[in-house]
């Protein structure tokens, strides 16, 4: 019954989490609660039994992919009165509320790590069974995603070229 | 194996169904591009939470196949969507994506 409750706390944390994200007026605060929410999905993806898609998701979702937004945000440099705005930010009733639902997170996993391999009762698909599928049948799809990773990157390069305007400004 | 409790997996579909609408709510009702590609974020991360869970109920391991190449995707369509953003910023000056609205070479 206990997996049940984390379960539905992770979801419930998930759930608001993804609600403030889509409602926030800074990106920056966003940012923060969509960070939040992945980690949720994670402790979700880890109850279920699928660790290797928890730390996936952990690694590259909460991770690179956000780090990504967050350079983004950091090269706009949307803030033209940059100390001001931080001053702002750091109010309290900004980062209290993310913290406690970090706090939450942070208890399920302590929660978790103590009650050790007593909680896991379903079936756990680990790395092993999944390179095995994931280099047998499915080898085709992993070709077609490096292809498309290939493709990504030149696409970022192209379009993060500073000169581009430049260039077309030029031809026409 | 009489004791051993699951989570129930429409209840992990629902969830996966929601924070989907929650997206696609984001991406309908935001201006701002960031927030646009956040919400693409948070729907393709629910179609792999809805993968993972269907994936663990029938103890299968393509679940989380497809949830790696979902995350393919979205490292690819983020680098793509963010590189596109800072031109659009450099461009028109700002992220409200209704600026952008002229499509002329």
């Amino acid at each position: 019954m206990l997996e049940l409750g984390l379960f539905y706390l992770a979801a419930t944390i998930s759930l608001v989490s993804t609600i403030l994200a889509v409602t926030r007026y800074n990106a920056a605060h966003a940012l923060i609660y969509l960070i939040i929410s992945l980690l949720a999905s994670a402790i979700i993806f880890f109850l279920v039994g699928a660790p290797f898609a928890a730390v996936l998701e952990v690694v590259i979702y909460a991770g690179a992919i956000m780090v990504l937004f967050v350079f983004v945000i950091m090269m706009l440099n949307l803030s033209v009165r940059g100390a001001d705005l931080e001053r702002r930010w750091l109010q309290p009733g900004m980062w209290v509320f993310p913290s406690i639902l970090c706090l939450a997170l942070f208890a399920e996993i302590t929660y978790m790590l103590l009650q050790g391999e007593n909680l896991l009762k379903g079936e756990v698909i680990g790395p092993k069974q999944v390179g095995i599928e994931l280099f047998g049948p499915y080898v085709l799809a992993v070709e077609i995603a490096s292809m498309l990773l290939l493709a990504g990157l030149v696409g970022a390069y192209h379009l993060g070229r500073r000169y581009l305007t430049d260039v077309r400004e030029t031809e026409s | 194996m009489t004791e051993a409790v699951t989570i129930p997996m429409e209840h992990g579909l629902l969830l996966a169904g929601i924070l989907f609408l929650i997206g696609l709510l984001g991406v309908l009702v935001r201006r701002n591009i960031i927030l646009i590609l956040m919400s693409l974020e948070i729907m393709l991360n629910a179609c792999g939470l809805a993968f993972i869970v269907v994936g663990a109920h029938w103890g299968i391991a393509d679940g989380q196949v497809m949830f790696m190449l979902i995350l393919a995707i979205a490292a690819a369509e983020v680098s793509v969507g963010l590189g596109l953003l800072l031109q659009v910023y450099r461009r028109i000056g700002t992220l409200d994506i209704d600026a952008a609205s002229r499509m002329r070479g």
